[in-house]
């Protein structure tokens, strides 16, 4: 209780320190110069202000609503279809040999090529966002239910059988589960894609959102709000990470827990 | 059947296994093995590692088809994986999603019992292996032995008529293996089944069985020897090692089997 209540304190004093140097550098001159100037690294003071501006004048909640709508839409969608594809490629060697070369030129392709057509074909609304999320979310999905599917253990496989277990009841109680524990252990990996794919969406083109928040202070040389704007998304990225870390918790009851230190 | 006998559990007549390896070779696991099984009978099957018991077990099951040979269950030749009997596996076979009475009961649910039935009779066989209060447990959180003693819960929930085990003590501690043999004798001796035991261990194999049956070294392997156990039941495992005919029998089974196992070894040695 005690280490915890200072590794706490550690971590509290790292931000302190960080904050407050980064104030007096901006602000105070060091040998007659200051290191650096506020016009390209803001200072903590005005940017909290323009935190608290936008949480006083409740502007933000539209602008993070909008991003984690996105992100859930991506994350639902993606791993909708990188669970169907994944069993699908699976079970059917044959279907998944034909489209192997396909499946790694798509995944090898930077996604961020991708927005400006995502844009041209859905719009400047949340669903090109969507679209470019799901594109990142759908591979780790499907490669981790891919793997699921394949890797379940020849032994319990035969004990599935010996038990008296049809097609169906294997996929069930055999398959589907090893698939799911496969794509959980890569829920943060894929959550946190949604929410790139959201973001950098937004910031390519959009009207609302953090990204277009962020895209907006930039446009005319605001550095508090992009400097604003990056610590709102570090926050919520944090909130939906310990969401999924709950949720991960929960779901892999049955997995053994790795002892951490 | 020549003999005309009352139809055997499982009868294997002149069953060979061959494996293609990769590229052209082709690997012989077990040549024209003879063996029956008669209902009610505990046979252990012992051979030094690597002979092909555990094929011959497999091919009891149903899990590989023999290259040639008949597999005959209760008198019928088995076509497909062998429905009346429950195999415990070597490795952990238990399901790690789901929990220890889980585990238990879907070898019920599976064959249509409705759960509310099922899970009752889970735990009720849970208790039976000594395991009444680690329903609720994930194998993961179980220790070797207990999940031994799930596992074997699970295979003979479904009372299977046919039990095959793949040197299911294997892994355990030697105390361990001591109390889950006078574990198995005790279940089984309720309502004798017909049992294919594969071990490597003699005495163990002595002690729990029958019959013994000993395996030549592979590849190739083939039967080689066939002994009664004159012992009688109910035996307790520690107890049964200190009698005179175990001794006895254990010293003719053994110098046999002596010149295998060295044979063994040297082709383990020699790459082959």
């Amino acid at each position: 209780m005690k280490s915890r209540a200072q590794l706490l304190a550690m971590q509290i004093a790292v931000a302190v320190v960080g904050i407050a140097l980064w104030y007096a550098l901006t602000t105070y001159p060091v040998f007659g110069h200051i290191v650096l100037p506020p016009f390209f690294f803001s200072n903590p003071v005005d940017v909290a202000a323009q935190i608290v501006a936008w949480f006083a004048t409740g502007v933000i909640w539209k602008h993070l609503w909008v991003t984690l709508e996105e992100s859930i839409l991506a994350f639902v969608i993606g791993s909708c279809g990188g669970v169907m594809v994944g069993f699908w490629f699976a079970r059917q060697p044959r279907t998944a040999a034909v489209f192997d070369p396909y499946v790694k030129m798509v995944n090898a392709l930077p996604r961020v090529v991708l927005a400006p057509i995502f844009t041209l074909w859905l719009g400047l609304g949340i669903w090109s966002k969507v679209a470019l999320g799901v594109t990142l979310v759908f591979f780790i999905v499907f490669f981790n239910v891919y793997q699921g599917v394949k890797e379940v253990s020849p032994t319990v496989l035969a004990n599935a059988r010996m038990l008296g277990m049809n097609e169906r009841q294997l996929m069930r109680h055999v398959y589907w589960p090893s698939a799911l524990s496969w794509m959980f252990s890569s829920l943060h990996t894929s959550v946190g894609f949604a929410v790139v794919g959201a973001v950098v969406g937004e910031y390519l083109g959009s009207a609302a959102g953090l990204g277009y928040l962020i895209q907006q202070a930039e446009g005319v040389f605001d550095v508090a709000g992009v400097f604003a704007g990056m610590f709102v998304l570090a926050a919520f990225v944090i909130v939906i990470d310990t969401v999924v870390s709950v949720v991960e918790k929960r779901l892999l009851v049955w997995r053994p827990v790795v002892e951490d230190r | 059947m020549p003999e005309g006998e009352t139809t055997a559990a499982v009868a294997l007549g002149d069953v060979s296994v061959a494996f293609r390896l990769a590229g052209d070779g082709r690997y012989t696991a077990v040549e024209r093995a003879s063996l029956r099984v008669a209902d009610g009978e505990f046979v252990a099957i012992v051979g030094p590692t690597g002979c092909g018991k555990s094929t011959l077990l497999n091919v009891a099951a149903g899990l590989v088809p023999p290259s040639s040979g008949s597999v005959d269950v209760f008198g019928s030749p088995l076509a497909a994986l062998n429905r009346q009997a429950g195999y415990l596996f070597q490795a952990d076979a238990l399901f790690p999603w789901k929990t220890a009475l889980e585990n238990v009961a879907i070898g019920l649910e599976t064959a249509g019992t409705p759960q509310g039935e099922a899970r009752p009779r889970a735990q009720d066989w849970l208790k039976r292996v000594g395991l009444g209060t680690f329903g609720d447990r994930y194998p993961h959180m179980l220790s070797g032995g207990q999940r031994k003693r799930v596992g074997l819960a699970q295979v003979l929930i479904r009372d299977p008529k046919i039990l095959l085990m793949d040197e299911p003590f294997g892994p355990l501690d030697a105390q361990t293996r001591q109390i889950m043999g006078n574990l198995l004798l005790d279940l089984w001796s309720a309502d004798r089944k017909a049992v294919l035991f594969v071990t490597h261990d003699l005495e163990e194999a002595i002690a729990l069985s029958d019959r013994v049956v000993i395996m030549s070294a592979g590849p190739a392997a083939r039967i080689i020897g066939d002994w009664k156990v004159p012992l009688t039941r109910p035996r307790d495992i520690g107890e049964v090692k200190l009698d005179r005919v175990f001794n006895e029998l254990h010293r003719e089974i053994w110098h046999r089997l002596k010149t295998e196992v060295i044979k063994g070894y040297a082709q383990a040695e020699g790459g082959v």
